[in-house]
């Protein structure tokens, strides 16, 4: 990895200045800085966290030299050598960082160890991926309630598992891999509540045609389905409705199928999970325009062939463009990364056409499959409608019986409900509460809820502190 | 709430939480140090004074703020631990005094 100041040796640049910065160093991001610098561009590289890999090879490069890498799985392992492809290719990487505002031109405003900075670019990509669907239910801001993605990162970055048989609600593929490393890791599982909905399989049958020639990824799903059948702990299918209760952290876990059995059974911990959904929150900061995807029940932003948003310069690559998984993340950070070259001179267009088919087709094999994951794995209706006890926003702890009382007063939109409750005022601006408010207001209203919108969202993207913005050393250019 | 499937060994640092010293490794979160604890919760929130604990573990939900050597409102998932490390777990709102070692702050709160 380069310094700043042997970096701006190598690309003769002031330090504050990039071609092209990209937000977020996962497998879009690195296959993006790799492209760039290939192309000979000068390429920045912001992320939250410490290490590259983004959330999927998480500590990879620390894991990568012990033997825990072999349970974690072959696809995690494929991470290695992309962290080390990425860390050899020029870009000046600024790991620890958190971006917080981009303005037009481009100025980007991020903070480093309590230091705030701004850097000019000339081309954005953002490769921010995504997060985990929120899925609201009664209890689940208790101690003990956490996210299956939150164990996999405990997993992988501290070699940390649940201390005692653990709970675990949801549906998707991050389940059934989490539970199969959790089990070769020494992990014990108490039992799992499958919330995949009936008759799931036969509406997602009608998209397997087109996803034939992944067969392998199927293949590998059922591995971990009769696995996890043969390590013997229950499985409840068909669960619709979670509660969860304790006096200060979770104690016991009440449920509901979709048939009306019932059960309760105490927990210390529960991992939930209902699929994930694209980071737009720098989009949207931007004015980039978004539109809703019925398949994916989330918004995207509107791209296209190359990345580029409504926005010009403004490029969203990975999961952030709509969930694909790593094996489309790298194939659309590489070709934002080709137009960004050629956009800044240092590509022919011919080439980057050329170059482009080849990347496009990679990314049509790995999105082959992806209309039947979406329709096999889609959210069950409860996720969308929690009962009116449930805390919606987690940071202004409002009820979704207190958006629904204000829905339905003058058909206010997300923003007036935001104004009225101060849901999605607090720190996560949003995050855990966005999607489950527009729907709360789309039931309420009879409106689709694609029509609803997302809450504004305004900057610091990241609370900033005030000793932070005074470290900033920004002076107005003269008039 | 969780446990460590090996011992960190020579990568072994001490952390305070609230006081109390702590064995955590080099490298890994706040967070996922504070999950291992007896008492695994990270903060009060500030409008009811519930105990939240990480939820999320990548820096979306903010269940994991803290104070760190004085500073309030750190994401504690995505602050990595120092040998000699203070934490504080957050009671309610960020307390103003939390950023005095702040030239910027104090001038602010003088």
């Amino acid at each position: 990895m380069q310094e700043i100041v042997g970096m701006q040796e190598i690309v003769g640049m002031n330090a504050n200045e990039t071609d092209l910065l990209i937000v977020g160093a996962g497998p879009a991001g690195m296959a993006a800085a790799v492209t760039a610098r290939s192309h000979g561009l000068s390429v920045r590289v912001v992320d939250d966290q410490p290490t590259p890999g983004g959330q999927i090879w998480r500590g990879i490069e620390t894991v990568a030299a012990t033997p825990r890498l072999a349970r974690l799985g072959e696809a995690y392992r494929a991470g290695a050598e992309k962290a080390a492809a990425f860390r050899a290719c020029g870009a000046l990487y600024e790991p620890d960082s958190q971006l917080w505002q981009i303005e037009p031109g481009f100025r980007a405003f991020l903070t480093r160890e309590g230091q705030a900075r701004r850097v000019a670019a000339r081309a954005i990509i953002l490769a921010t991926g995504a997060q985990e669907r929120p899925a609201p239910f009664p209890g689940w801001t208790l101690p003990g309630v956490l996210t299956v993605g939150a164990a996999q990162i405990l997993l992988k970055t501290a070699n940390s598992v649940p201390s005692s048989p653990v709970w675990i609600a949801g549906c998707g593929p991050l389940p059934l891999l989490y539970m199969t490393q959790l089990l070769a890791a020494g992990g014990t599982i108490a039992g799992f509540l499958d919330t995949m909905p009936r008759g799931r399989i036969g509406a997602a049958l009608r998209h397997l045609p087109q996803g034939l020639g992944r067969l392998g990824d199927l293949a590998k799903g059922l591995l971990w389905s009769l696995a996890l059948k043969r390590a013997g702990f229950p499985i409840i299918r068909h669960v619709a409705e979670l509660r969860a209760a304790g006096e200060g952290r979770l104690e016991s876990l009440h449920y509901r199928t979709q048939e009306g059995r019932e059960g309760e059974v105490a927990a210390e911990v529960l991992l939930i999970h209902e699929g994930v959904v694209p980071s737009i929150h720098v989009p949207l900061a931007l004015g980039c325009a978004v539109s809703w995807h019925a398949g994916q029940h989330c918004y995207v932003p509107e791209l296209d062939g190359w990345g580029e948003t409504s926005q010009a310069n403004v490029f969203v690559a990975g999961d952030g463009a709509g969930i694909g998984g790593a094996e489309a993340a790298e194939p659309r950070g590489r070709i934002a990364a080709l137009r960004v070259a050629a956009r800044l001179g240092r590509l022919g267009e011919g080439s980057a056409d050329a170059a482009a088919r080849t990347e496009r087709a990679r990314l049509a094999r790995a999105l082959a499959l992806r209309p039947f994951l979406d329709a096999l794995y889609a959210p069950r209706p409860q996720v969308f409608a929690p009962v009116d006890e449930t805390l919606v926003c987690r940071c202004e702890e409002v009820t979704a019986g207190e958006l629904r009382a204000r829905a339905v007063q003058g058909r206010p939109g997300p923003n007036q409900i935001k104004a009225f409750t101060r849901a999605g005022m607090g720190p996560c601006q949003g995050r855990q509460c966005g999607y489950t408010m527009a729907h709360i207001i789309a039931a309420a209203q009879q409106r689709p809820v694609g029509e609803v919108g997302f809450q504004r969202i305004r900057p610091p993207l990241k609370p900033v502190t005030l000793g932070e913005l005074a470290s900033l050393d920004e002076r107005e250019p003269a008039a | 709430m969780f446990r460590k499937l090996h011992d960190p060994g020579a990568q072994a640092v001490t952390v305070l939480i609230d006081g109390q010293p702590v064995i955590a490794e080099l490298g890994e979160s706040v967070a996922a140090v504070l999950l291992r604890q007896p008492e695994a919760w990270s903060r009060t929130t500030p409008v009811s004074q519930s105990p939240r604990a990480p939820y999320c573990m990548m820096g979306v939900c903010f269940e994991c703020l803290v104070e760190v050597d004085g500073l309030g409102s750190v994401q504690g998932c995505l602050t990595p631990v120092r040998n000699g490390m203070r934490i504080a777990r957050q009671q309610g709102p960020r307390r103003l005094s939390a950023c005095r070692k702040l030239s910027a702050c104090r001038k602010l709160s003088a």
